[in-house]
């Protein structure tokens, strides 16, 4: 049997992965990437202690929601990076700091 | 070692691996089809956890939704005035260090603790008990979930509407 | 059986589908669709009724139920329920709408929306069974809305024609008023019994749960909405606008099911009903009878005239359920809905002539016109015959359907009356006689006036002709189905339904409310019946003849002239031919009533509330100046201070705002390793 720290250990590295993406990258979209793979990452977290324990369909609940976010929040955050595209013609995150002043 | 775990095997690997393409890859355009192979990957890996709906859902709402809504922004963003930026990035000893640390903070806890222990449960369907989870003890966020996909719905629409140019 | 009942009632609605996606495209524009699948729903209904007959037994009934929403405590089961009641009432609603869909196909060809129309007549159909099958109040709500919007849609089928328009929103918005009655006495009913379930709420009431001045409001509430949908006193005003439809539509809908429904729910509800309940529904029924008949007599459009005895004729099956016939009212319902259907078939195929003639002649003059019309006897022979069976059958003439019935509720009522110790409850019957009479009287008028006598325009007359098979037969057979044998057998008493069938299986249900209060809601011993019975038939026979016969002395013998009569009494005329102005009157009361509160509440907001703000507007600013020296020379001085010191602090900071996301995001992580490492020391 498989046991849970290996799905422990999968989702953590994926999880850093997805900070160094959001660190790494200038690209918006990139970074939204990385957001992806953070949350996906949580996801198989909530999803194997759901597994590995007795409450087992409460984190599947937590998973289907945080599933239904992520939609919500890509669809925004498109909608958002493509408004700064036809205004700015970049989507270079280290140049958007008008809100600075 | 069973068919079983060697695939699960498989599966694990390019999952890790594709993200980290996802991550290092110059092109952005790459790095999105890399995440690709992530999102079934997870897929896969829910299918281990008797989290056959989740699977599907994650395919469905990931794979045919935000992959794609990604796909269209990499494409509608090609054409950037300046080319040296598309493979723009920042500093990859400070980003390294970040991920490092992080990496380091959640391998200590998972070593730390004796997860090991829990016990480990055959394969059950799940999706007839979340239909009935959603509709009873979950009605509240699934309705409060629905409004929200409202206002994101309306919201997205506001923001990507033409408007006219006023230069 | 349910298996039956469900393919009677799906089988509309697939239909309508068919109908609405691709119906223009079919061949014919797919008037087969809608009417085969009504036919083999009319055919399952007979095979359903056979079934009846067989079991023969007044207390049978089959029922199936699915649970349909389920969460956590609150459970809303759905099932259809079929027992004589909703079996006869499927055959009432499956006959009619067959006959009308098959005299649609004559009197609707050539239209431009052909389709369409036969696809609203599916889905009215579909609505209307389902209102009839359903055994829980919530899924009669559904259906009751549906048929709604099937009627506001068809009302205004012709809907360029602004008065059809007009009169399409009229009607749902009337409906309106009465539907809400009926929500919130539903919301009662669901909140003190906790179901919707005709079975549950009868135990429910029967052990106490809903009792006392609750239960009169329950009872009056949900009556409100057959208030409104069976177009009773006060919210009538939508029946007779709603003739602007297509006829046979009027007929399916406006005359003999749709505003049935409001009567089919009372008589599902009548075991719930308390005896004020009883009271306001009996009155409210009794004067819509009276009020409707003498509008009817002064109304000149063939149609309206019919409108408004259709208003009156639920008047009196409301009546009927007020006071307890139940079997009376639901045997006038049945009745009713064939020779009225019968009525307006027969009116439309007048029309279609008149129309077709004047449409010959360049005439631009209403078709629907009864001085127009005049000696169409020979010309349109089955028309004619037809016509004048439906006729004898309203006015309650012996050997006619309407005879049984209309006689069942004055006995009733009569029977009511005289074991009530009350004498003002004498009122009802008095009500439902004179009713009679008039009813009898304008009816004729109308035969009179259409085929009797000269033709009054001779040059439309010429081009009148009989109207086609689809139309002629639809009526034969409802003819047919106005004989009073066809509901006596096996009995061949022409004077009563006693014996029959139909008083066999409709059994008054066991009154929830009398087994809650330990004694009968309503005591009428039978010796009493059968004396009210007796006295009814002799004086409803009377009051009907001499109904005739004022119509014939008026309008065939001419022995008065009738303009001289309503001269004579103009004033009385006048009311009556303006339907005792209630459009007016809701005109000047309710509409302008609306805009004038709107207008008030606008001078209210202009003069007294910006008043006030006006006025605390200079107070304040008297205030302020006030203060404001306070501020200048005071506060002033310590929030500089203060300003220069966060300033200060805050330059300092701004360093740290770079306004770059990723800076910050490092900055988080820092953070949360930081927290880590002091948690894990």
């Amino acid at each position: 049997m498989i046991q849970l720290n290996t799905f422990l250990i999968i989702s953590a590295i994926v999880f850093s992965t997805g900070i160094f993406t959001i660190l790494y990258k200038k690209n918006v979209i990139g970074i939204l990437m990385g957001v992806e793979l953070i949350l996906n990452s949580v996801n198989l977290n909530f999803i194997s202690f759901a597994k590995y324990s007795d409450a087992q369909i409460n984190g599947q609940m937590i998973a289907i929601f945080i599933m239904i976010l992520a939609a919500a929040e890509a669809a925004i955050a498109l909608a958002i990076i493509l408004n700064i595209y036809r205004d700015r013609a970049m989507v270079d995150v280290t140049l958007i700091d008008e809100m600075k002043n | 070692m069973e068919i079983n775990e060697m695939l699960f095997l498989a599966i694990a690997l390019t999952t890790v691996l594709s993200a980290l393409i996802v991550a290092l890859s110059k092109k952005i355009i790459y790095s999105a089809f890399a995440l690709l192979l992530t999102l079934i990957g997870f897929a896969g890996l829910f299918i281990y956890l008797s989290a056959d709906f989740l699977s599907m859902a994650q395919i469905m709402i990931y794979v045919g939704g935000i992959l794609i809504l990604i796909l269209f922004g990499v494409l509608m963003t090609q054409r950037i005035y300046d080319p040296s930026q598309i493979t723009a990035h920042n500093s990859i000893w400070v980003s390294l260090a970040g991920g490092i640390a992080m990496a380091a903070i959640t391998g200590a806890v998972v070593w730390l603790n004796p997860w090991g222990k829990t016990l480990a449960k055959d394969f059950e369907y799940s999706t007839s008990r979340i239909g009935s989870e959603l509709l009873t003890k979950y009605l509240l966020p699934f309705e409060v979930i629905s409004v929200l996909l409202l206002a994101v719905l309306i919201g997205a629409v506001y923001l990507g509407r033409s408007r006219e140019v006023h230069k | 059986m349910i298996t039956q009942a469900l393919i009677i009632w799906l089988l509309p609605l697939l239909a309508f589908t068919i109908q609405i996606f691709v119906g223009k495209r079919l061949p014919r524009k797919g008037d087969w669709v809608s009417v085969s699948a009504i036919g083999i729903s009319f055919m399952l209904s007979i095979m359903l009724m056979i079934q009846m007959f067989m079991a023969y037994d007044p207390e049978f009934a089959v029922t199936a139920a699915m649970p349909w929403i389920e969460t956590g405590n609150f459970a809303i089961p759905l099932g259809i329920r079929l027992d004589n009641l909703a079996i006869i009432m499927l055959m009432v609603v499956t006959t009619v709408s067959f006959l009308v869909h098959v005299y649609s196909m004559g009197y609707m060809a050539g239209d431009q929306y052909y389709n369409r129309f036969f696809a609203y007549l599916s889905l009215f159909s579909f609505s209307m069974l389902g209102l009839v099958l359903w055994d829980n109040l919530f899924g009669i709500y559904m259906m009751w809305e549906l048929v709604g919007i099937c009627s506001y849609l068809l009302i205004g089928f012709y809907f360029t024609k602004d008065s059809a328009a007009n009169a399409g929103k009229k009607a749902f918005i009337t409906n309106r008023i009465g539907d809400f009655g009926f929500l919130i006495g539903l919301l009662i009913v669901f909140t003190t019994i906790g179901s919707f379930n005709f079975s549950a709420i009868h135990e429910g009431v029967s052990s106490g749960l809903l009792s006392g001045g609750l239960l009169t409001a329950a009872g009056v509430l949900l009556f409100a909405g057959a208030v409104g949908k069976s177009a009773q006193f006060p919210l009538h005003v939508w029946l007779p606008d709603a003739m602007e439809g297509p006829t046979p539509v009027s007929a399916l809908i406006h005359a003999a099911t749709m505003v049935a429904a409001g009567v089919y729910l009372m008589a599902r509800l009548s075991f719930m009903l308390s005896f004020d309940a009883m009271l306001v529904v009996a009155y409210i029924g009794g004067f819509t009878a009276i009020f409707a008949a003498t509008i009817a007599i002064t109304q000149n459009d063939i149609k309206r005239v019919l409108a408004y005895s259709t208003v009156s004729q639920l008047g009196y099956m409301i009546m009927a359920l007020g006071v307890g016939s139940y079997m009376a009212g639901f045997f006038h319902l049945v009745t009713h809905a064939m020779f009225k259907a019968g009525l307006f078939l027969g009116s439309g195929s007048v029309i279609h002539a008149m129309h077709h003639s004047m449409h010959k002649l360049h005439l631009h003059e209403d078709p629907n016109d009864l001085r127009l019309m005049g000696g169409f006897k020979s010309k349109m022979p089955v028309t004619y015959a037809t016509f004048l069976i439906f006729t004898l059958a309203l006015s309650g003439i012996p050997f006619f359907s309407g005879f049984l019935s209309k006689d069942a509720i004055l006995g009733g009522t009569l029977a009511f009356a005289m074991s009530q110790h009350n004498p003002i409850h004498f009122l009802l019957p008095v009500f439902g006689f004179t009713a009679a009479m008039i009813t009898a009287f304008y009816m004729f008028r109308l035969v009179i006036r259409t085929f009797y006598g000269k033709p009054v325009r001779p040059e439309i007359y010429e081009h009148i002709h009989e109207s086609p098979k689809q139309m002629t037969v639809p009526l034969m057979v409802l003819a047919a189905l106005s004989i009073f044998i066809v509901y006596t057998l096996p009995s061949f008493n022409p004077t009563g339904a006693a014996g029959g069938w139909f008083d066999h299986l409709i059994q008054h249900p066991h009154s929830a409310v009398s087994a809650q209060l330990g004694h009968d809601v309503l005591h009428i011993d039978h010796e009493t019946e059968h004396l009210a019975h007796i006295s009814g038939i002799i004086i409803s026979i009377l009051v009907a003849g001499l109904g005739i016969l004022l119509a014939f002395f008026i309008y065939y013998w001419k022995k008065a002239d009738h303009t001289r009569i309503a001269q004579s009494i103009r004033p009385l005329y006048l009311l009556s031919f303006n339907k005792y102005y209630f459009d007016e009157i809701y005109q000047a009361t309710f509409v302008r009533g609306l805009l004038a509160w709107n207008d008030l509440l606008n001078w209210f907001d202009a003069k007294i509330i910006d008043g006030i703000v006006n006025l605390s507007a200079t107070v304040t600013r008297v205030f302020s100046a006030v203060s404001g020296l306070f501020d200048l020379h005071i506060v002033d001085g310590l929030v500089n201070g203060l300003a220069n010191v966060t300033s200060l602090f805050g330059n300092g900071l701004r360093k740290i705002q770079t306004g770059q996301v990723q800076n910050y995001i490092l900055g988080a992580l820092l953070g949360t390793v930081l927290i880590i490492i002091i948690s894990l020391i």
